[in-house]
């Protein structure tokens, strides 16, 4: 069971004191949260990719091989990357380069991005948001596998001959995550390509996430790449902790009452009963997430929003303390337990390069011997 | 098919009680006779969407429904008909209103039977039912009957049978033309797919996968 955290890569005011930080200052805090995640022992940091204030990152493979020179055991992932409006041929370049700089320490998760105009600005239509996003997929998918790639598409110019560099590290592509809030295309997607599926659940009540996680666990078993138990889910979650329940709350609320996803809509406390979103006790945190598994299965990773909405840096520092020390040490023993045995965890570049040579192996095996 | 005919009834009016509840009681009193009389039993929800104004503007700006509000919606779009009543506010349906159509899903009222309503001081807005209230439901692909019924607060005393255009007349016509839907509507009854894929749907595309 992987756990870490996911950032929006919000510049939002605080609105404790009217203080914005400048974009130079957030991206340089989003270096020192995520070497806070690796020592504080958590295993996944993942960035979000935007092209439009108070976002400031539109180029994730930078800031995260950045971030991979700093570092020695965590894995850099997305959340997400824009498969609609990204050239799908750049994704599989970028992402093999980070991939080699990284020690294999990389994959990325897919999505379709929630800000219409991005489409326009880069020369697309919303309208085909899914097509892009099969189409795309598809391309990259190809790109990352076979050496030399004939193709023609819909979507962009068509390919002859062409063979995208570096090649993937070990000959081995990044694991790919889908992250979709609502497409059941999505979650087919995932399913046939045996792909990874993640819900970010953290905004919606979970009832409609254990609908779409079941579809695609289901779908993942049609298309023959294990059980259904066996199918690769990642959740998003969402928690603030002080040592007591009132602190938490105290803290936390100016944070929630003014955020800009959900700020002067519902109450904290209506929003923390509808959704994963916790503020509490580390206890209230541990419980919350732990019940997590009876609702959406035995699952592989599960990712945090810790750094939104204005928090302040040493607040988000204070809180990756305690979710590392205090919350996953408990998680991971509760995920454990219990756990069946066929349920794999999340795959890594060394586990894709086992599974790979022992395919190898086992082909070469059942191969006739040629002398 | 059930027996048993599902009508949904939204009143949008924000006093308690409100002219728009006291219409929209009228119009699925008149349904559910009209119903009977062709042998048919109906079930009546009314949805009085000031009880759920706050969970409304919530779902805007969240974009999920709270349980109350979702328990709503499911009222509303699996049924075989609706009777939606709104006061008229500024020559439109009021925002309450508007805001609780706009949380729906768009596809969620195809085919549905509905009958306009709409109150006001006046009647000089009457028309509002077809300039605005029409063309909102045509867009969501719902079935408007042809008579919609505005009661101005005059109407409330006018007599029963002066004349065929008084508002108990055009409540019976109107009811009839609803329940003549209702009455053959499957809608209450039917199994839908969350999940289902678009018709051809390829999960690596039309194009590039050769």
């Amino acid at each position: 069971m992987q756990f870490g955290i996911f950032t929006v890569s919000d510049v939002t005011t605080d609105p404790t004191n009217g203080r914005t930080p400048t974009e130079g200052e957030r991206i340089k805090d989003i270096v020192t949260i995520a070497k806070k995640a690796e020592e504080v022992g958590l295993d996944v940091f993942a960035l979000g990719e935007h092209h439009n204030p108070p976002f400031f990152s539109s180029s994730p493979t930078t800031t995260l091989a950045y971030i991979a020179a700093q570092t020695e055991k965590l894995i850099l992932s997305t959340s997400t990357t824009l498969i609609t409006t990204n050239d799908p041929v750049k994704i599989a370049e970028d992402y093999a380069m980070l991939q080699h700089l990284s020690d294999g320490r990389a994959d990325l998760m897919m999505g379709r991005g929630n800000t219409g105009p991005v489409y326009p600005w880069f020369g697309k239509d919303i309208r085909e948001g899914i097509p892009l996003a099969i189409e795309n997929y598809s391309l990259l998918h190809k790109l990352w596998r076979e050496e030399f790639v004939n193709w023609e598409g819909k979507f962009r110019t068509p390919l002859q001959g062409f063979q995208s560099t570096p090649r993937p590290l070990d000959g081995v592509p990044p694991f790919v995550w889908h992250g979709s809030i609502r497409s059941p295309e999505i979650a087919e997607q995932a399913a046939f390509y045996g792909d990874g599926f993640f819900a970010n659940n953290i905004f919606w009540p979970k009832e409609h996430y254990m609908r779409l996680v079941g579809y695609y666990r289901q779908r993942f078993e049609h298309y023959g790449h294990g059980t259904a138990a066996q199918a690769i889910v990642g959740l998003g979650g969402q928690a603030f902790m002080r040592s007591n329940s009132q602190a938490a709350k105290a803290e936390f609320r100016p944070y929630f009452d003014n955020a800009p996803v959900y700020g002067n809509g519902p109450s904290m406390e209506d929003f923390t009963d509808q959704t994963p979103l916790a503020v509490g006790s580390p206890q209230e945190v541990i419980d919350k997430y732990a019940g997590m598994r009876e609702h959406f299965g035995d699952y592989q990773r599960q990712l945090f929003l810790m750094d939104h909405a204005g928090l302040p840096l040493t607040t988000v520092l204070e809180q990756l303390d305690i979710l590392g020390e205090e919350v996953v040490p408990v998680l991971r023993k509760e995920f454990a337990t219990n756990r069946p045995a066929e349920v794999p965890d999340a795959p890594t570049h060394a586990s894709l390069v086992a599974q790979r040579d022992a395919a190898l192996a086992a082909s070469a095996a059942d191969a006739p011997a040629t002398v | 098919m059930s027996d048993v005919k599902k009508i949904a009834v939204i009143a949008a009016g924000l006093s308690q009680p409100s002219s728009t509840r006291l219409l929209a009681d009228r119009l699925a009193e008149a349904t559910v006779i009209d119903l009977r009389e062709r042998g048919i039993e109906a079930e009546v929800t009314v949805i009085e969407l000031r009880d759920l104004a706050h969970d409304v503007m919530n779902n805007l700006l969240t974009g999920f429904p709270s349980a109350k509000l979702d328990e709503a919606i499911a009222a509303v779009t699996g049924v075989d008909g609706l009777i939606a009543v709104t006061p008229i506010f500024t020559t439109s349906y009021s925002g309450l209103f508007k805001s609780f159509i706009d949380v729906l899903d768009p596809q969620s009222l195809t085919d549905l039977p509905v009958l306009l309503g709409a109150t006001g001081g006046t009647d000089r807005h009457s028309l509002a039912i077809d300039y605005a209230m029409r063309p909102l439901f045509s867009y969501l692909h719902a079935v408007a009957v042809p008579t919609g019924v505005y009661a101005a607060s005059a109407d409330w005393g006018s007599g029963l049978d002066s004349a065929s255009s008084t508002l108990p007349a055009r409540i019976s016509r109107a009811a009839g033309e609803l329940a003549a839907l209702a009455a053959v509507s499957d809608r209450s009854s039917r199994v839908t797919d969350p999940f289902a894929l678009p018709e051809g749907f390829s999960p690596v595309g039309s194009f590039g996968a050769q």
